[in-house]
């Protein structure tokens, strides 16, 4: 199962680098197979059993990296938590998916435990100290050992369709909502991307994409595949453009996968011909479109390596992709296609009743195969409208409108609701309708996002307040960033005296989105 | 024309960038401005390239954050600093 990669990894290559921190460590993989083992045992011990869940609120490190194979050996699913999102967030998501046990750096504690409330006395706690090279969570593992001795267990024999992890992305009716991935999910995409990218032991893969984003699934096992290392970027460093482009040049990263909008900060503010980047022999890339203003600016500077655009929701995870062919023509500013589906799935284009459109025409894309979700955490309802009955199966249904072009590549076109991305991130308009809903002063809200081509995607929120009062943008973005991630504070505010409606009472989106 | 203070450059600033159509009188020199979700990491950016240009100064990599960069006074404070030690 999914944690065989590393068993068979630690068993070819034991003394390979895994994983590698820069500043502050790296394990072989034997290391990483023993320290992950003792979190397994811990985990054991702290009352984990097959089928549970565990949470994980800590920065990304070896130390992080060695709890999710741990949880992953215990027969149990790992959630992580983005420990820069407000911690009245990840205590949600914790509760709701009813976790057995949490394993968090210690600063964060104290505000989860006051977020989790009541919940926070039934799961098991694991504590690190710090984080950094794997060595705060021996700490901890060392100090639970002294007060109640963990004894070896073996490592749980997972079915392929256990769940190995959930990922929770923003849901519309204002809860984010948890995306329930198996090891079969899991496992059929990591064997594509190996059959079709061929990495190599001497490959040191990028992870810049945070665990609870789905592009960690493809940093974090594909280099386990061929023995390859994985050099993780931290948070900050992932943020600060100069230090990123640096870190790239000396840990002489081979193969780079991020949201175009890190691969853009570096174009525009990592100083990137400073460097030289001769290891790096491909790009990937995914989660939004790639303007191909910054696409092709990043090509003239680094023309070696090779471009390709993966594409698909956390749900199927990648399921179509293409690869860009060197030099973007001056005169193109048209995004490009997302490509074919992936060898291993199948995809349909349809209309709004499910039926297949003839060829060339819009409509939206459905995908089935192996690396589909099982269906979101506690959620039957939801789970049963993501999925689309034809043919004699069961279809993904995207929501991303898509026309195939005549040499058979879909090309993106939009979606068929409300979500939009922002930095490759899935961003709910509803989930942020139903903060400002919150704020004692708001009678109606309303977000939309307007396309900026400088931003990318602006959001913006039209409000009517109680008794007029004023609502202004540093008012709204502090309420937001205590209740939503960074990446959904809304950019703009416009106040209303009521918001327009539709002749049939609802909020008229379409008149707000006019431009004045 | 009197020379407009530090703030008063960075308010200014701010407030054409990320503050679109806010009253200039919401944005105090002692607003938080990272942690209250204002600034976030490319408008962090974008904020220090506008600092190195206007003031003629150069930041460290680990002056870009909430310590330095947190409110308007604490960047007029980094300016300064930085302006008088060169």
């Amino acid at each position: 199962m999914l944690h065989r990669y590393l068993a068979e990894a630690a068993r070819r290559s034991p003394d390979r680098d895994a994983v590698v921190e820069p500043g502050a460590g790296k394990l072989s993989y034997a290391q990483l197979d023993a320290l992950s083992d003792r979190v397994r045992d811990r985990l054991v011990q702290l009352g984990v059993r097959p089928g549970d869940r565990v949470g994980l609120w800590i920065p990304k490190s070896i130390d992080s990296v060695a709890t999710l194979l741990g949880v992953l050996k215990c027969g149990a699913a790992y959630v992580p938590v983005d420990p820069t999102a407000p911690a009245e967030r990840g205590g949600y998501i914790l509760a709701n998916c009813e976790v057995a046990a949490i394993v968090v750096e210690e600063r964060f504690a104290a505000p989860l435990r006051t977020a989790l409330g009541a919940f926070a006395a039934k799961p098991g706690w694991l504590v690190l100290p710090r984080t950094g090279g794997g060595a705060g969570l021996a700490a901890a593992l060392d100090a639970a050992d002294e007060s109640a001795p963990a004894p070896a267990v073996a490592t749980h024999a997972s079915s392929p369709g256990d769940l190995a992890y959930i990922l929770y992305t923003s849901g519309s009716t204002g809860k984010p909502k948890g995306v329930m991935l198996s090891h079969r999910a899991a496992i059929a995409f990591v064997e594509w991307c190996a059959a079709t990218f061929e990495p190599r032991a001497d490959d040191r893969f990028s992870s810049h994409a945070p665990f609870h984003f789905d592009l960690s699934i493809f940093d974090l096992y594909v280099p386990q595949t061929c023995g390859a290392a994985v050099v993780l970027v931290s948070e900050e460093r992932g943020k600060e453009p100069v230090g990123l482009a640096q870190l790239i040049a000396d840990e002489r990263i081979t193969i780079w996968y991020s949201a175009p909008s890190i691969l853009t900060m570096l174009v525009q503010y990592g100083k990137l011909a400073t460097h030289d980047y001769a290891a790096l022999r491909m790009i990937f890339f995914a989660g939004e479109v790639f303007p191909v203003v910054h696409l092709r600016a990043l090509s003239q500077l680094l023309p070696r390596p090779r471009y390709l655009n993966l594409y698909g929701p956390t749900e199927t995870n990648v399921c179509t992709h293409y690869e860009v062919v060197l030099p973007v023509p001056d005169e193109r500013s048209e995004p490009y296609p997302i490509g074919k589906v992936c060898a291993h799935l199948h995809g349909l284009v349809v209309d709004a009743d499910g039926r297949p459109v003839a060829q060339g025409a819009e409509g939206e894309l459905v995908i089935r195969g192996d690396n589909l979700l099982d269906g979101y955490w506690n959620l039957p309802e939801r789970t049963a409208e993501a999925f689309l009955e034809t043919q004699g199966a069961r279809w993904y249904r995207t929501g991303d409108l898509v026309v195939e072009e005549p040499d058979g590549n879909l090309r993106y076109v939009g979606r068929r609701d409300r979500m939009v991305k922002r930095r490759g991130y899935r961003v709910e308009l509803g989930e942020i309708e139903a903060c400002l809903y919150r704020h004692p002063d708001v009678l109606e809200a309303a977000v939309i996002a307007k396309q900026d081509p400088a931003a990318g995607v602006k959001i913006e929120a039209h409000l009517a307040t109680r008794e007029g009062k004023r609502l202004g943008l540093v008012a709204v973005k502090q309420f937001c960033s205590q209740h939503l991630p960074v990446y959904m504070v809304p950019d703009t505010v416009k106040s209303h005296e009521q918001l327009p409606k539709t002749s049939t009472d609802k909020i008229d989106y379409q008149r707000l989105a006019k431009p004045e | 024309m009197a020379a407009q203070s530090t703030e008063a450059t960075i308010r200014e600033y701010l407030l054409r960038e990320f503050l679109e159509g806010e009253d200039p009188s919401e944005l105090e020199d002692d607003t938080p401005l990272i942690s209250s979700g204002i600034l976030d990491s490319i408008a962090t950016l974008k904020l220090v390239s506008f600092l190195e240009e206007s003031f003629g100064i150069t930041l460290a990599p680990h002056e870009a954050d909430e310590e330095y960069l947190g409110s308007i006074a604490s960047m007029a404070k980094l300016v300064r600093e930085k302006l008088g030690s060169a």
